[in-house]
């Protein structure tokens, strides 16, 4: 009685219907998984197209317009569309798992937050197909993306304003949930740590992103709509920008970078089949790692100009975050240091990461010098410093949470052979794509640049770097035929597939039924599913609850029906500054009045939910807690 | 929680916003929410303080010439009355007597209503009394979006007040619509605080200033 | 015997300083191969560092591979629990209280060396006559090119700087029209060029660049600044004291007038289409449309980034897009006088004769 096994049952377009209303945290978490993916795939191909490009001097395999849209959209969409949305999903799925809850505390505003995410995601990539893509960088610093023609940088301020509306919505449901639907006995310190930095990250989404929603309305005012916050000769100030985006964008690297450390920190447990060590001084780290995460946006604007005292204290605050950050390495280390070490595909991730991210950080303190960080920024070392801690620290924590969480998610265990394959690939490929990077940024290679004149020291360096991106192509290719072989295979796996499973996501069945807990648990400590285990108990689980009526929510069309409307409105803003169409306002107000129209029904009709009843529960499990 | 349930005065729960899990959700969420809306104007804020008299050069307007306190005092007593009014509103939401609750929202639409009347006829003001366009400086853009934004929040609130009380006059009060009552109070006293915030900064500190 | 040994032994020196260096890049490029204080102290702060860094990668490395290697599941065996351990206050606190000692060791001179770079005080000081003791330049980065101009010596120039060596040179640095960063890895970097505002910095020239490859330090533009980002290069000629002055004095006389027949007819032209944006007299101030051309013979490269040939040249004024995409540039048809018409093939050899024959480095 698995959803997954419903739906089969159900033809193309019931299955369709099912997915753009449901509320179902464990299908948005399927919705985000493979819309990530996606995005993931056109990231990557991106960043290909700029490896091609650079692999000898003076390429032309694409000019250099179209290169500054290949590079802009690549560090777009790796971070807003793919990194974080393939996190979201592993927290959809396994958040209110771990905590026994049976959904989300906002199952709707969970769904409107994905299909935000989905069409801004959509909008901004159309973009390729109407007359060209943004071309100011990720970061798009105001005084290039002003002057930027076309509607590139239109189509950026506004995809990223919807999808970012959504990922503040999912930020404040995953602080709600974590707050209020833990089961009895969960308490804060026994929450696993992948909630416990899900936790976290919500808390820097909440407080991160209202900067980066004001500059991008300053930036969507200033292109469209004649305002001048970065008007120089209007008396504008094009250094906000910089401000506003880096108060965003530093703690976006920890939303990004927190929720890999949840997800490598169960695995080292797991396969270490061991209780995390010092899972306190962990905890005390992820907050540490997130307050400071705030007070150091400024390290990125050492060259700016905010004079010496700005940055000697923003480059000693930086240097502090290493402090956490080495707390938890080193509480890792402890943590399969006495273990039981199983070499499985997600613990060759997380086993992976720790070599890798430590390069990333320590890159990361060397770049806080903010002497020596005038020459290191903006240069190719930078690249490799931030692809070693993304890649090196999110993306693995993704394949290997992809690896860990499949057979939850789908119920079938991926092949370990071909994981195993496409984790020696992507591994060989990203350092040796990356490590050398550092040495180009050294040797004076400034980043973002379309092509490089021959002979200045970099010619093989750049082609090493192109060939390594190719491995990490190859990995990922390996990656795809894995998941279609595993999928038709569709051999069924039980509760606790990895057998070493320590929390609650591992003592119900895979994928878990739509209610997720028949009976709510009653957490007994750390780690409660191992020590109903070790004590023997065939369940898994004590209950807190006897089998009773189980509230659940509606499905809902009108979280799809609202992210449209903002879809539509943002191609109205988009087109009438050009001024010489009708159509740009009435589409506008055609878009609001969609959203606002649907905001308006879902507050006008009751959505009470409805009940599974006890009999019905009974019937289907025979026993309670069924395998 | 069964929305057709009746309550009198007596088994109506002390804290009904909060009486059920929704009712926390939405107090926890929307509080929360507050958090984040707060990020957001203290941006807007910082933006404003570091474009205050900015513009092209030669621009002869500032802040100082461009204000009037008298005007901007009686929005502030209205928006100020109307925060207490929804506390009216909201006391009697707690002791269950939904007419009264009622009565005191829809003076508080309308109090919030003339403050929007008064902002828009102070905008018109310096829109065509000294040319002040949005466009016409980084200064006005800095203006405008901050007490503007401020504007569409107070409009988006006067719309949720508006609708509940359609939706719920027949109705009366249950725990499923209590808590909706209680976070649109909510969201009224932060755009009160916030419009405190604007006051001091944009015009006490303009004219003096 | 002995002196075999000795010279074998100078050789093996030699031969690791060539490999070492070669790893360091090009001597002209490279941050690796500091030429100036500035890069020097950055040199040093890099090596600190990543010492330090290093360190911490080996106690790293040594637990992790210990621990791999005497945990793992073949070796502990199948079925074994190990122990649930909770944690430990004291390697808790040796782990915090180490890394925070690290930190605090590299803050130190991080903070001391950040005030020094930003020392400008001496800037514009000048001396009993009244006379400037260092030399200013300020620096306008524009799409895609550089102007330096060195306004207490009513000078201006573009794309090749040319300063002293052996003497803090000051900068004023600002942008025209978006941001830029201005860069030369091998002296010392970075700053950038803001629309709002201007930066000020100072940089230390300790070797001639005569000797290098091409006789000039590489500058880059370290900031996206549009589709040519990558083609904003500058070159930095760094020369002695007394050579420097006869530079200036050079540049001061300069007057942008032809000598030779052809030539004669390529200024003709010049002045026709080309005058209204670019100057050719070293004579001058900050503030033009488009890099003056004084120096044009002297330089390095042309557009910034080709070989400097008569070849290139041609090619570029032809077809400025095609070389640097997004410049402003016009194209040759658009020019005054021009109504539509590219140039000849004799017009470009009399505009490349003018312009090679712009020189002031001759006449020093």
């Amino acid at each position: 009685m698995s959803s997954t096994a419903q739906a089969q049952k159900k033809g193309f377009g019931a299955t369709l219907w099912d997915y753009l209303t449901t509320v179902d945290h464990k299908k948005i978490a399927i919705l985000y998984l493979v819309s990530g993916g996606f995005f993931f795939v056109v990231g990557g191909i991106e960043a290909m197209l700029i490896r091609i490009q650079l692999a000898v001097p003076a390429n032309d395999f694409v000019s250099a317009g179209v290169y500054n849209q290949i590079m802009t959209m690549h560090g777009t969409t790796m971070i807003f569309l793919a990194a974080m949305p393939l996190l979201f999903a592993f927290m959809n799925a396994v958040v209110p798992l771990q905590i026994g809850a049976r959904d989300v505390a906002f199952p709707f505003l969970n769904s409107l937050g994905f299909w935000l995410f989905f069409f801004g995601g959509v909008f901004l990539n159309l973009s390729w197909f109407l007359g060209g893509a943004p071309d100011a960088g990720w970061t798009s610093y105001a005084s290039l993306a002003i002057a930027s023609g076309g509607h590139g940088v239109d189509f950026y301020a506004l995809g990223l304003q919807i999808s970012g509306a959504g990922t503040l919505i999912a930020g404040i449901n995953f602080l709600v949930t974590i707050i209020n639907m833990r089961a009895p006995g969960m308490t804060y310190m026994r929450m696993p740590m992948f909630t416990w930095t899900t936790f976290i990250a919500s808390a820097l989404i909440l407080f991160a992103f209202p900067p980066l929603t004001v500059g991008l309305f300053f930036l969507i005012l200033d292109r469209m709509f004649f305002a001048n916050f970065f008007a120089v000769e209007m008396g504008g100030n094009t250094i906000i920008w910089e401000h506003l985006f880096w108060i965003f964008g530093h703690p976006e690297v920890y939303i990004l970078v927190l929720p890999a450390f949840g997800i490598f920190s169960e695995i080292f447990a797991i396969f270490s089949r061991k209780r995390l060590f010092g899972y306190s001084a962990l905890v005390f780290a992820t907050i540490l790692i997130g307050f400071y995460g705030f007070m150091v946006w400024a390290h990125h604007m050492f060259t700016t100009g905010l004079g010496a005292t700005a940055n000697a204290i923003f480059a000693v605050a930086t240097m502090a975050i290493a402090v956490p950050t080495g707390v938890k390495i080193f509480n890792w280390l402890l943590t399969i240091w006495g273990g039981n070490i199983s070499f499985s595909t997600p613990m060759l991730y997380a086993l992976g990461f720790i070599p890798s991210f430590v390069a990333g950080g320590v890159t990361g303190v060397m770049q806080a010098v903010a002497p020596l960080d005038y020459q290191l920024h903006d240069s190719y070392f930078i690249v490799a410093h931030f692809h070693y801690v993304i890649v090196g620290g999110v993306v693995l924590a993704l394949l290997g949470g992809l690896h860990l969480y499949w057979p939850k998610m789908f119920g079938t265990m991926l092949s370990e052979k071909l994981g195993k394959i496409t984790f020696a690939l992507f591994f060989f490929g990203f350092h040796a794509t990356f490590f050398i990077q550092h040495f180009l940024g050294l040797l004076g290679m400034p980043r973002r640049v379309y092509t490089f004149v021959g002979d200045q020291g970099w010619d093989l360096y750049n082609l090493i770097s192109s060939v390594g991106a190719a491995f990490m192509a190859l990995g990922v290719i390996t990656l795809v035929i894995n998941i279609i072989m595993t999928s038709v295979k569709n051999e069924r796996v039980g509760n606790d597939p990895w057998e070493d499973g320590r929390t609650l996501e591992w003592a119900i069945p895979s994928p878990p039924p739509f209610y997720n807990f028949k009976q709510t648990p009653l957490v007994r400590g750390l780690d409660t599913y191992w020590i109903e285990k070790m004590e023997g108990n065939p369940e898994g689980m004590t209950y807190a609850e006897p089998i009773g009526d189980i509230h659940m929510p509606n499905n809902s069309i009108i979280p799809f029906i609202m992210s449209a409307g903002l879809f539509v409105a943002a191609f109205g803003a988009l087109y009438f500054i050009d001024g010489d169409k009708a159509w740009p306002l009435p589409v506008l107000a055609l878009g609001l009045l969609i959203t606002l129209g649907s905001m308006a029904a879902r507050s006008l009709k009751d959505d009470l939910g409805y009940h599974i009843h006890k009999e019905d529960l009974l019937k289907e499990g025979g026993q309670p807690g069924g395998h | 929680m069964d929305i057709n349930k009746q309550y009198s005065a007596q088994t109506w729960p002390d804290h009904p916003e909060t009486a059920t899990l929704e009712g926390k959700n939405k107090f926890v969420g929307f509080w929360l929410f507050l958090g984040g809306e707060t990020v957001l104007f203290a941006t807007l804020f910082a933006t404003y303080l570091a474009l205050k008299d900015k513009g092209p050069s030669g621009m002869e307007i500032t802040a100082s010439q461009l204000f009037e306190l008298p005007l901007v005092f009686i929005m502030t007593m209205l928006l100020l009355t109307s925060s207490l009014t929804s506390v009216y509103a909201m006391f009697h939401m707690r002791s269950y007597n939904f007419r009264a609750m009622q009565a005191w929202m829809a003076v508080t639409v309308l109090l919030g209503a003339a403050f929007l009347g008064f902002e828009i006829y102070e905008f018109n003001h310096y829109v065509h009394e000294f040319g002040f366009t949005y466009g016409h400086s980084a200064f006005s853009s800095a203006f405008y979006t901050l007490v503007g934004t401020h504007g569409l929040h107070v409009a988006i609130g006067l719309g949720w007040f508006i609708l509940l009380m359609i939706r719920n006059a027949k109705r009366g009060l249950n725990l499923y619509n209590a808590s909706k009552f209680y976070t649109i109070s909510l969201y009224w006293h932060f755009i009160d605080v916030v419009w405190v915030f604007i006051f001091t900064v944009v015009y006490l500190m303009g004219v003096v200033g | 015997m002995m002196r075999g040994l000795k010279k074998w032994r100078l050789f093996g020196l030699a031969a690791a300083l060539m490999a070492f260096l070669a790893a360091c890049g090009e001597e002209q490029i490279s941050t690796l191969q500091p030429a100036g204080q500035v890069a020097e102290d950055q040199f040093d702060l890099l090596l600190l560092s990543t010492g330090v860094m290093v360190f911490v990668i080996i106690v790293v490395s040594i637990i992790y591979v210990l621990a791999i290697i005497k945990f793992r599941r073949k070796k502990v065996g199948e079925d074994v629990i190990p122990e649930q351990v909770e944690g430990s206050k004291r390697l808790e606190f040796i782990w915090t209280a180490i890394p925070i000692a690290i930190v605090l060791f590299l803050a130190v001179p991080t903070v001391a060396v950040t005030y020094q770079l930003a020392d400008v005080d001496d800037m514009g000081v000048v001396d009993a006559e009244g006379t400037p003791a260092s030399v200013t330049v300020d620096v306008t980065a524009k799409l895609y090119w550089w102007e330096f101009a060195y306004p207490d010596l009513g000078i201006v120039t573009a794309q090749e700087l040319v300063v002293p060596t052996d003497e803090p040179v000051y900068f004023n640095l600002t942008a025209a029209d978006v941001k830029h960063s201005f860069w030369v890895p091998s002296i010392g970097g970075k700053t950038d060029a803001n629309t709002d505002g201007v930066n000020t910095f100072y940089l230390t020239f300790d070797e001639e660049s005569a000797d290098l490859e091409d006789g000039v330090f590489y500058g880059k533009c370290a900031e996206l600044c549009g589709p040519s980002h990558a083609l904003m290069d500058f070159k930095v000629k760094a020369l002695d004291e007394a050579e420097f002055q006869a530079w200036v004095a050079a540049m001061q006389e300069s007057t942008g007038e032809a000598e030779g027949e052809l030539a004669q007819e390529g200024q003709e032209l010049f002045e026709q289409s080309c005058i209204a944006c670019h100057a050719t007299s070293g004579a001058g101030t900050t503030g033009g449309i488009a890099p003056n051309l004084a120096t044009f013979g002297d330089r390095n490269r042309i557009a910034g980034y080709l070989p400097h040939s008569e070849e290139n040249l041609k090619k570029w004024i032809s077809e400025p897009q095609e070389y640097k995409p997004g410049n402003l540039m016009p194209d040759p048809g658009s020019l005054p006088g021009r109504e539509g018409e590219a140039f000849s093939e004799e017009e470009l050899d009399a505009l490349a004769a003018y312009l090679f024959g712009l020189t002031v480095e001759d006449d020093m």
